[in-house]
């Protein structure tokens, strides 16, 4: 059923409130965004600039890997998020002992602030007094630098970014799970399914939709992460965790507002580009399914 | 008619609060020494003048607290006095347009001339009184270390690498200790060459704004990450290097953990909080060059504070800072916070008793030509990713002249944001 086909039953002038907050809030502010990318301004003045912003944000020599990093960090977590999220779904909706239990336990990271999860988490990582290298030693590893060593500190967050948005995509997938009907599981019993079988051929294509949304919801929160990033590594060391959303954050910290409103541009139009043909894609299959 | 009635009582109630109104609000920064150095001030001015009260604002320091200062200042939202930097973060925030000029408080031929030159805006209107001490930058030391070990203090670079070598074979204390969890401590070895550059190259800071000269082509320029690069090459490093912050910093330098210790002198304030009893301990020298004959100190001019145009008190604003500029209100400060560096308000004197690290820092301004302002308050370029490239050369990351030509790219914004001619 799409959309235009349904005649609204009510008049437009319903819309206005609604509509008049978003077109001050959000539409004047995008619009006039773009005006500001093509200046230099800071909060006294605007010097127009024409597209020096967006020649210069692409010249920039860490944009490369920020885009890079922002790309692994945003499939690894949502490729993660989703696996995790439906197995753990699956293993909680089976009916075993503390399971509600074990469902808060899961969920309890997404209400933790991030900011705060990322400072207990730099903590337990500290190279030498940290737990998790005090763990480590004790049983006789020796101590990784998970925020200090440049190829290791990106993963690092990732991994506590699953950790702390696992539990939003079980809760997803256990209400996609309760609208699959038991008669299907039964039909492919009777049928001689394997367990193995019955969870590829009824559970992952019946759950599709909620998947479509755990993966949507996941990526775009990977591709404008920020304050994780910013609380554990600040983007270190040096630029090797750096993002597009941190490389943008300290561009505008440091005075630059027109470089930066123009990166956020460009941020708007990736996510754009990445979500909209595969939201297309993963809801006509759904459809298809 | 009751709502209206409400509004008007209201409206009175803050009418009759304005036409008393003697108290002042204050946004600084939130420093353990500034917030000292107000409430000592704020305590001896109100003692002074009973009608006056305060109300004292802190702010994060850093970028957040640039973003802060900016905003408000933006929105006419700031306070009657605040603190900020002087140099050329002070030139970002448009002070003709935006504070009020204090040539005519009586005091401010007290304070000292060339610190007027990093609050000025070029047409001979100064804006800002300062209230901490000026600054070395340079390396601090242990002491009791040196004794041990029967070390002298380095006049160049080589001699303290020397010194290093000496530490790492005789003692398991680390030579070198850096925190790269505070990522602006990263910078310091290479801005604190800035003497030794100036020594070399007496119009770099000219040349560097005009677009003329480079860190990458200029050797003596270049030194500063080659140094960073070294001593991390030697394996001179404390272990937690990169994640250590700066209070760690302290903490090692004041008990011995570590032995030297790159660092402006403000930071001799946060062991007099800390660890009272190891002041003495710790010494101070500046960074040494190639030459023993051109061995001088990089100075910083302190942060000062200002009235922006919005406030609604400017005329006891400026009296307020009148006083900041008397030496009574700087020895007001000196009494809060202790001596960490030369005051900058003439006839206020440091106690005869000062710390270690002070009294070794205090001949460099006495001696004729051993010193010079760090490059940020000879020129209004200085990059933003500059900490990011010292951490990376520092942890081994990049090497030294890769640093440098990215550095080059990275002040071109500043210029093009500032409109300077020539980039």
């Amino acid at each position: 059923m799409s959309a235009q086909a349904r005649k609204s039953p009510y008049p437009y002038w319903f819309v206005l409130p609604a509509g008049l907050i978003f077109v001050i809030f959000f539409l004047v502010p995008t619009v006039t965004s773009f005006y500001f990318s093509l200046t230099y301004w800071d909060p006294f003045e605007a010097r127009f600039a024409g597209w020096d912003n967006y020649v210069q944000f692409f010249s920039e020599p860490y944009l490369i890997q920020g885009t890079v990093n922002t790309l692994i960090f945003a499939f690894l977590t949502s490729g993660l998020k989703t696996a995790l999220g439906l197995l753990l779904a699956v293993l909680l909706t089976s009916g075993m002992l503390g399971q509600s239990l074990l469902r808060s336990i899961i969920f309890f990271p997404v209400l933790v602030s991030t900011i705060g999860v990322g400072i207990l988490f730099k903590e337990m990582m500290h190279p030498t007094d940290g737990f998790l290298n005090i763990v480590l030693d004790s049983i006789g590893l020796s101590k990784v630098g998970f925020l200090t060593n440049p190829s290791l500190a990106l993963f690092s967050v990732a991994l506590v970014d699953v950790w702390r948005g696992v539990g939003l995509a079980t809760l997803i997938y256990i209400a996609g799970l309760a609208t699959i009907g038991q008669e299907y599981y039964e039909a492919a019993r009777i049928d001689g399914a394997t367990r193995w079988q019955q969870f590829w051929r009824v559970t992952v294509p019946l759950v599709r939709p909620a998947t479509t949304t755990v993966i949507i919801l996941s990526l775009i929160g990977g591709l404008r992460l920020f304050d994780l990033i910013w609380a554990m590594t600040g983007g270190g060391p040096g630029f090797s965790s750096d993002v597009l959303a941190s490389v943008i954050y300290k561009q505008y910290q440091a005075g630059f507002w027109g470089l930066s409103t123009a990166g956020n541009v460009i941020l708007f139009l990736m996510i754009a580009f990445i979500v909209a043909p595969l939201a297309y894609w993963l809801n006509r299959r759904a459809i298809d399914a | 008619m009751t709502k209206h009635l409400t509004t008007t009582a209201l409206g009175l109630v803050f009418a009759a609060g304005a036409v008393s109104a003697q108290e002042l609000t204050i946004l600084i920064d939130n420093a353990p020494a500034s917030i000292g150095a107000f409430e000592a001030l704020t305590e001896a001015y109100s003692a002074q003048n009973p009608g006056v009260t305060f109300d004292i604002e802190i702010r994060p320091g850093g970028g957040e607290g640039d973003n802060v200062i900016k905003t408000r200042l933006a929105t006419g939202d700031m306070a009657d006095i605040f603190s900020y930097n002087s140099g050329s973060l002070f030139q970002a925030l448009r002070p003709s347009r935006t504070l009020v000029p204090i040539n005519d408080i009586p005091n401010i031929t007290n304070i000292n001339d060339s610190f007027l030159q990093t609050v000025t805006d070029g047409d001979g209107n100064y804006y800002g009184v300062p209230y901490e001490a000026a600054m070395g930058g340079g390396i601090l030391y242990h002491i009791p270390t040196y004794e041990e070990l029967g070390l002298e203090v380095p006049q160049t670079w080589d001699e303290f690498m020397a010194n290093n070598a000496t530490i790492a074979e005789q003692s398991d204390k680390a030579p070198v200790i850096q925190t790269y969890g505070d990522t602006w401590t990263s910078q310091l070895l290479v801005l604190a060459d800035y003497f030794n550059v100036q020594s070399q190259e007496p119009d770099f800071a000219a040349d560097y704004t005009a677009n003329e000269a480079k860190f990458a082509t200029t050797p003596a320029a270049q030194s500063g990450f080659g140094r960073l690069q070294e001593v991390y090459e030697a394996g001179h490093l404390n272990e937690d290097f990169g994640a250590a912050s700066f209070n760690d910093g302290m903490r090692m330098v004041a008990n011995g953990e570590g032995v030297h210790y790159p660092m402006l002198t403000f930071s001799l304030a946060t062991i007099q909080q800390n660890y009272p009893d190891r002041i003495d301990d710790v010494g101070f020298f500046a960074q040494p060059g190639d030459s023993a004959s051109a061995n001088g100190l990089t100075i910083w001019l302190p942060a000062a504070t200002y009235i922006p145009q919005s406030s609604e008190n400017i005329e006891a604003a400026k009296d307020f800072l009148n006083f900041m500029a008397s030496v009574e209100g700087c020895e007001a400060i000196v009494a809060a916070n202790g001596a960490t560096g030369p005051m900058l308000v003439d006839g206020c004197e440091l106690p005869d008793s000062v710390p270690t690290a002070v009294s070794q820092m205090l001949p460099y301004f006495t001696e004729e030509g051993r010193t010079a302002p760090a490059l940020e308050f000879l020129s209004p370029v200085k990059g933003p990713a500059l900490e990011q490239l010292t951490v990376e050369v520092g942890s081994g990351i990049r090497d030294a002249q890769s640093a440098a030509e990215l550095y080059d790219q990275d002040v071109a914004k500043q210029a093009r944001q500032l409109g300077l001619e020539g980039w």
